[in-house]
Order: C-alpha cells, then structure tokens, then sequence
C-alpha cells in the first residue's frame, strides 16, 4: 500500500501522487458532461451530440471546454472582486480535496487516514462555504437566493447524510474507508451474495435509500437543483460567471457528484471488491470495478435528473427533516438493535 | 402510520413507474433525423422548385398567363422559315425560339397552376428544394438554353426576315394594286373600245335578234 502522506521529504513524488485523481476527475468530468448530453438526448428520442470529434460527438466536451476558455472573464462592478474571483477555485478544491481519502484500489489511496468519512463530511462542508461565497460575492440578487437556498440544503441534507453513514460504521467498526472496503471482501452472503453491506442487513438498504436521496440533494441534483435551478432563479449562483470560472463550477459540480457517488459505492457496495469474489480481482479490476460501480450511480443520478421534476423549498424541506431525518435515525437504532442481536 | 407507509408506497411506486418510462425510451429508437446526413423522403407531387424541360416548350405563353403572382417571365422570336426547330417529344411543332424563360421563384407561390395548362408537359415542380439564397436575384431560374449571340442572331434574322416579309407583301400589294389599276385601265379601255365597237357592229352582232 502507498502511503505518501506520511512522507513529506519527496515533493515530486507527492505532486504526482496528487496528481492521479486530478487526472480521474478530470477524464470523468469530459466523459460525463458528453454522457449527460448523450443521455439526455437518448430519454428525450433525441440523439444528443453527434457532430464534434467525429464519433457520436464524443469531443463534445473538450470543444465545449476549449469555447468556455476563450470567453471573457466578467467580473460585475459592484461584486467583491476577491470572493467573486476565489470561490469557483475553492469550490473545485473542496471537492478534489475529499478524493484524498477515496480508495480507488486496493493499492491506492491517496491518504490512508483513520477519520477517512469525517475528513470527507468535514471538507465537502466547504462546498456550501464557496456557494456563499459565489452567491453574496456576486451581487446579484438570484445568486443570493441561490446561495441562501444552498446553504439551506445542504445543512437540512447534511443531517439524514451523516445519520446514514454512521449506520455504516456501526456495521463497518471503523471510519477507515479501506478498511470498510476491505472488510467487504469476499462471497459468502447467503452462499453466494458478495459481503457487500447492502446485503448483510435489511436496515442497511433502508440506509441507502435514504443516504442516495441525501447525496442527490448534497449534489445539487435534480430534483434537489434549487440552487441553480435554471428556470427560476437563472442558474442561481452561476448566474454572473462566465468562461473558466463557470467551467470550475460545473467541473466541481461533477467532481462533486463523482465523490458523493464514489462514498456510497465504498460504503455500500464492496468499493473496490470484485462481484465475483476471487474473479477478476486485483489492482487494476479493483479500481475498474470501482468506477464502474461509482459510474453506475452516476447514471443513476442523470436517469433521475432527466426523469423527475425540481421540488419546491417547503417541500425540499419537509422531505428532510419531516421524513429522511426521524426516518434515518429510527433506521441508525434498528441496525444498532440488530448488531447486538446478530 | 398507515398513512406514512401508505404515502410513501405511492411516491416509490409514482418515482419508479416515471423512471420506467424514461429508461424505456433510453433504448428506444430516436425520432432526430440527422438532417445534412439523412433527408426526409418528399411525399409524392411534393411541390418544391419549377424545372422547365426547355427542349419540349413551344412558347406557348400558357403558363406565364396562368401564374398568379407573374413569376414566369417567357420571350419569343419567330423561327425563319429557312430554320426547322423539330417538334416537341408530344410531336407539337415548335414555332418559337425561346430567348428568355426566367421563372423567378423568390415569388413563385407553389399553386402549381403553372404545370396544368403546358400542352407539352413540358414545366413541371422536381423535389428539389435546397437552393435558398442570401441574394434575392439568385433565385431567378433561367431555362432559356440560347446564349446571348445566338438570342442577337435570331432576332437579327427573325427582324430581317419580318422586314423582308414586310418588303414581300408591300411589293405584292403593290403589284396587286398595279394589276389591278391595269385591269380597271383595261377594262375601261375595253369598255369604251366595247362602246365603240357597240355603236359600230351593233345590228350585225346580233344575229339571233328578231327583227322586227
């Protein structure tokens, strides 16, 4: 196992050790934006791009990309010009900074720290932090409410989100996230489940259905997209950026997504274990294994963007703390009884 | 309680039938015709451009007197009598030489009243209908197939020849004229020979005549 964190006399060693998921994110974020068009397109019986790069338009987003670097950077006259200028970088940074602790494979990860799930819950906190930032920096009436609604959100979808996990970690023992994803390994549940979590515990499915609706609203996804919601409030607190530093806020957006996708796929399907036990396992099957499954949730996530409509604020809010919140808390006591009986 | 269940059971129920819907049409054909690609078949009698057949056309004017908005815009010179221009594909003999036939289809309106009255089927609507432009003039479709000195030739010899025509039945009608004062002189002068001639034998001339 690498563990460069520990070792701080190396600086190159570390910069391409930092590197790697920077990589991922950005090969995912190309991938996904064309995805997301791709099926979008394919819900509507469209065909989505199908011009740019030749094949079905899969240089879509690299054209996209090279067009959003070209555009002027307009900073509005009476927007606070550092926090307008900061917060799509802070924004971006919050979220790559959570991948530390994402074991992409059994031999890699980028920080193996004991407190993996508190460091990823405490730094993607700062993600509401940089939306408020975004939104007052801008001056901007429709960033504001953005913002407000933002930092609404994710405080109300924080609560049944950590509920959800720390079911998790009842089961897992640890906070670890490889040692969650060790203790996965193997094809034993009910002779031939994989030991993934979701199988071990009725509770637990419970568990993920409610951590799966928290991550979507903690995303900013459809139905939960109030704060950009295009249709009302014109993006929301995107509404004053343009070229790169939008392009940082939708990149951070799907890095965001990626990350939250990733943390479910860790928790409750085996991360990078193999389904087939033995078969097809090993570094490299392990990080593929663990794409696939953090990719599949992806699609998920974009089937239910382009499948449900947006929900309104009191609903958003009585989804959370009416229901998801009692809901996860009577779920964390059940899989609690249900450890110390089983 | 029950309610709860019972409410969450319909929103589950409500997500999940939405989500079939979406994936159903996930793998299902597109509609998007990828236009520049792919084009749609035109329907049968699809009216889309004027085309002239300008070999079959006798200048018979019938269609630029049919065109409501007057898009067809037909000159005519009269063949000489030296030139034989064929006959049309119907086998009507042609008579004129077409020196222009503009169809400006800027405001052609589609009627297809143009395409009935043609005795030769010879201006008809092809499914061809990408030629739009951003100068109005290059809309204007010229079917004439006579170039420029060729259409200076024919008038020249078509006047020539009218001129001549002209020059001919002037002559005729001079002659005419002439043969005809000649006959009035003729018969005057037979008249009065004829008067003389009547005084002179007037009893012999008329031997079957009584007397009386």
């Amino acid at each position: 196992m690498i563990n460069f964190a520990a070792n701080t006399t190396y600086t190159l060693p570390i910069l391409v050790h930092a590197a790697i998921p920077l990589t991922i994110i950005l090969v995912y974020a190309l991938v996904a934006i064309w995805g997301e068009r791709k099926i979008a397109g394919f819900i509507q019986d469209r065909l989505g791009p199908m011009n740019v790069g030749g094949w079905h338009g899969w240089a879509q987003s690299i054209a996209d990309l090279l067009k959003l670097l070209q555009k002027e950077d307009i900073v509005p006259n009476n927007a606070s010009r550092f926090l307008y200028k900061f917060a799509p970088f802070m924004m971006f940074a919050a979220s790559y900074a959570a991948f530390a602790v994402i074991p992409f494979s059994s031999s890699y990860i980028g920080s193996n720290i004991n407190i993996g799930v508190f460091y990823l819950l405490a730094v993607t906190s700062l993600l509401t932090l940089s939306i408020i930032m975004a939104a007052w920096a801008s001056n901007n009436k429709w960033s504001l409410l953005g913002g407000m609604r933002s930092a609404a959100q994710m405080v109300s979808y924080e609560v049944p989100t950590i509920a959800t996990v720390l079911t998790v970690i009842i089961v897992a023992g640890s906070l670890n996230l490889m040692t969650i994803t060790e203790m996965q390994a193997g094809n034993d549940t009910l002779g031939f489940l994989p030991n993934w979590l979701i199988f071990q515990n009725p509770f637990l499915i419970v568990a993920f259905i409610i951590f799966f609706i928290s991550i979507l609203a903690e995303a900013h996804r459809v139905p939960f997209d109030l704060p950009e919601s295009e249709s009302e409030l014109v993006a929301g607190y995107q509404t004053e950026y343009s070229g790169l530093r939008w392009a940082m806020f939708m990149l951070a957006e799907y890095a965001d997504m990626l990350l939250l996708s990733l943390l479910g796929s860790v928790l409750f399907f085996g991360g990078w274990n193999s389904p087939f036990g033995e078969f097809m396992a090993g570094p490299v099957w392990g990080f593929f294994w663990f794409m696939l499954k953090g990719l599949l949730l992806v699609f998920v996530m974009m089937w239910i963007r382009w499948t449900l409509p947006r929900y309104r604020v009191d609903q958003l809010m009585h989804i959370c703390w009416g229901i998801l919140i009692p809901l996860s808390f009577i779920n964390l006591v059940l899989v609690a009884l249900w450890e110390v009986i089983f | 309680m029950l309610y709860v269940f019972k409410e969450g059971w319909n929103t589950f129920k409500s997500i999940f039938t939405g989500m079939g819907v979406t994936i159903r049409h996930f793998f299902g054909p597109s509609v998007t015709l990828q236009y520049p690609k792919e084009r749609m078949e035109l329907p049968k009698g699809a009216r889309a451009k004027l085309y002239v057949n300008i070999d079959d056309c006798i200048g018979c004017n019938l269609c630029a007197r049919a065109c409501p908005v007057n898009c067809i815009d037909i000159e005519t010179v009269k063949a000489t009598d030296d030139v034989d221009l064929g006959k049309t594909s119907t086998g009507n003999p042609k008579r004129f030489w077409l020196t222009r036939f503009n169809i400006d289809m800027a405001k052609c309106m589609y009627c297809d009243m143009c395409v009935h009255p043609c005795p030769t089927n010879c201006i008809y609507m092809v499914p061809e209908y990408e030629y739009s432009d951003v100068d109005r003039s290059n809309l204007v479709f010229h079917f004439s197939n006579l170039t420029p000195d060729m259409v200076a030739e024919v008038k020249e010899k078509a006047e020539e020849e009218a001129e001549q025509k002209k020059r001919e039945r002037e002559e005729m009608k001079r002659k005419k004229a002439e043969a005809r004062k000649k006959k009035e002189e003729e018969k005057k002068k037979q008249a009065s020979t004829k008067k003389n001639d009547k005084s002179d034998d007037d009893k012999p001339s008329t031997p079957g005549k009584k007397d009386s």
